[in-house]
């Protein structure tokens, strides 16, 4: 899959922009601040209505227009597809397929496939258990979509369950009485229920994605170490019910949901010893980096060839890695890479460059 | 901004659920325009809604008398009790003529979020008429949605020890639709229920 031509109109910096882009890599190059970022940014949002750099789409939309729209044309095995989206700020995007609406614009999740690597992902290794939750969820909903209705059904239950506990809590501190938790058994079935069907695959989905984080990493880092993922679950899927049963007095004085696939993390270690609090900066940056290529090479192994971007990586790496890098994407079906220094970018990944300046971009020939 | 009372009509008008301030104006107008003697049917209509539509005393279904036109008709089986959310949801089952039971209208499903519990819907209403020993099928037609399912859930919970069957309306495939157009939910859903031919 590639995407063969992005088309910007008021989004971001861009009032109006369309890029070309062939097969295989291509390197988007400007100085800090021009634009690069918001061209992947935009692709990133086609392929899962949600940017990677703020969690509100109003920013996307350039400031002072009242919507933007994305177009985007993606060929996949020598057919050619137009997903367009029109971005309104506080109300429901527009999207169109192929030049006809959608009745939702979650439809259009799933035409254009794409793993995108940024500064933002060493957040993956250094940040909130929440980082590497969504980074299991967003790959699982990518293999199976199925399961952006198992998540949102498990978010709603968990979402009334502690309304339910906290609605107890408040009768309690507040008035002094007790709170009416007649119906928390049925809310723990049914977290119960949906958190068993999420957990199960979040766990197949681990022992699958495991071996090609290993080989990653030991492409990126030369042989430095070996990463390992392991997922830490606060009950495992048979027994939620119990750990349930286990805090629930805990939970009513606290008034929340305290066990169940909200609650569990994923451990990343180098070796024997963890990387949050012991890997350096670069160890970091590549863990973080081997996780997104382990993504890109599960997804590629089981179907569509997904596009992939690097975003701004190739600074914060050694020639080394750089090299080791260039080697492990060079036959992808498309790389886009955003640099600030061409330099940066190992010969063997200049495919077509192009130059980025404020509200534009065109073809180096 | 118009003046006085063509404000005062749009202005009520948007009030009203999937109504936005460009169609409040259109029928502001509309209403304006039309005969006297339909838009005096209309408010007539309106105010009779408040002053003579009653709740079944038995089923909470809208009424006009104490019992409703349903819980009246002595053609009905008593032995099959179908439990739905709103009176609307008894009419789109009346559509389909396949149910000749009584009904249960809880009004509204079990949602912490908007502090409703039991005690705001009519489950103590429908335990009492359960007790009489008359049904021995209750279906569950709530809404196949979160809230829907644990009031459900909840309501299995309580009958089942009662001895009364308890049923729940399947989930699937529209009928008449192309397999392909159904969303992954819907199709994941129809995948779980398959049933053996």
């Amino acid at each position: 899959m590639y995407v063969r031509r992005l088309e910007l109109t008021d989004i971001r910096s861009y009032a109006g922009v369309a890029v070309d882009f062939e097969a295989g890599p291509s390197v988007l190059i400007g100085h800090n601040g021009v634009g690069k970022t918001n061209l992947v940014e935009a692709l990133g949002y086609v392929a899962t209505l949600a940017s990677h750099r703020v969690s509100s789409d109003a920013p996307l939309v350039r400031s002072g227009a009242s919507s933007g729209v994305i177009r985007c044309a993606i060929v996949h095995d020598g057919r050619e597809l137009l997903a367009e989206l029109e971005i309104v700020p506080g109300k429901a995007n527009r999207a169109r397929l192929g030049r006809s609406p959608l009745r939702r614009s979650r439809d259009v999740i799933g035409a254009l496939r794409l793993v995108l690597f940024a500064p933002e992902d060493l957040s993956l290794v250094r940040g909130d258990p929440e980082q590497r939750r969504r980074y299991l969820d967003d790959l699982l909903v990518a293999r199976q979509p199925r399961f952006a209705g198992v998540r949102a059904d498990y978010e709603r239950v968990l979402k009334q369950r502690n309304a339910l506990l906290r609605s107890a809590y408040l009768a309690r501190k507040v008035a002094g009485r007790k709170g009416d938790l007649s119906t928390l058994e049925v809310w723990d079935q049914h977290l119960a229920e949906h958190g068993a069907t999420l957990l199960q695959a979040r766990l197949a989905l681990v022992d699958s994605v495991a071996p090609h984080l290993e080989d990653a990493y030991q492409k990126v880092s030369a042989g430095q170490g070996k990463a390992v993922v392991e997922y830490k679950a606060t009950a495992m899927p048979e027994n939620i019910l119990q750990a349930l049963a286990d805090v629930r007095d805990e939970e009513i004085a606290r008034g929340t949901t305290l066990a169940g696939p909200h609650r569990d993390d994923l451990v990343l270690r180098l070796g024997d010893l963890p990387v949050k609090g012991y890997a350096s900066h670069g160890e970091s940056w590549s863990f973080a980096l081997a996780m997104r290529l382990a993504s890109y090479t599960l997804l590629r192994s089981e179907a569509i060839e997904p596009v992939l971007v690097l975003d701004d990586v190739f600074a914060e790496l050694d020639t080394g890695r750089r090299e080791r890098l260039a080697d492990l994407v060079k036959d992808a079906s498309q790389v886009l890479i955003t640099c600030a220094v061409e330099a940066d970018v190992p010969i063997s990944l200049r495919g077509a460059r192009y130059l980025v300046s404020p509200g534009e971009v065109a073809l180096v020939q | 901004m118009y003046e006085g009372a063509i404000q005062d009509l749009i202005d009520e008008l948007s009030r009203l659920p999937g109504i936005g301030p460009k169609s409040a104006q259109r029928l502001a107008f509309h209403v304006l325009a039309a005969d006297t003697t339909d838009i005096k049917r209309l408010s007539a209509a309106l105010t009779r809604v408040k002053e003579e539509v009653r709740f079944c005393v038995l089923c909470f279904n809208v009424a006009e008398e104490e019992k409703c036109r349903i819980c009246r008709d002595p053609r009905r089986r008593d032995d099959a009790l179908c439990v739905v959310e709103e009176p609307k949801d008894v009419v789109a089952i009346e559509r389909t003529g396949e149910f000749r039971g009584r009904y249960h209208v809880l009004g509204g499903a079990i949602n912490p979020l908007e502090g409703v519990g039991p005690d705001q819907l009519r489950i103590r209403e429908l335990m009492s008429r359960l007790s009489s020993g008359e049904t021995s099928e209750l279906i569950l037609a709530t809404d196949p949605n979160t809230e829907g399912e644990a009031t459900a859930t909840y309501l299995a919970l309580m009958v089942k020890p009662m001895g009364i069957t308890v049923t729940r309306l399947a989930s699937g495939l529209p009928v008449g639709g192309d397999l392909e157009y159904a969303d992954e939910i819907t199709l994941g859903r129809a995948f779980e229920g398959r049933r053996k031919l």
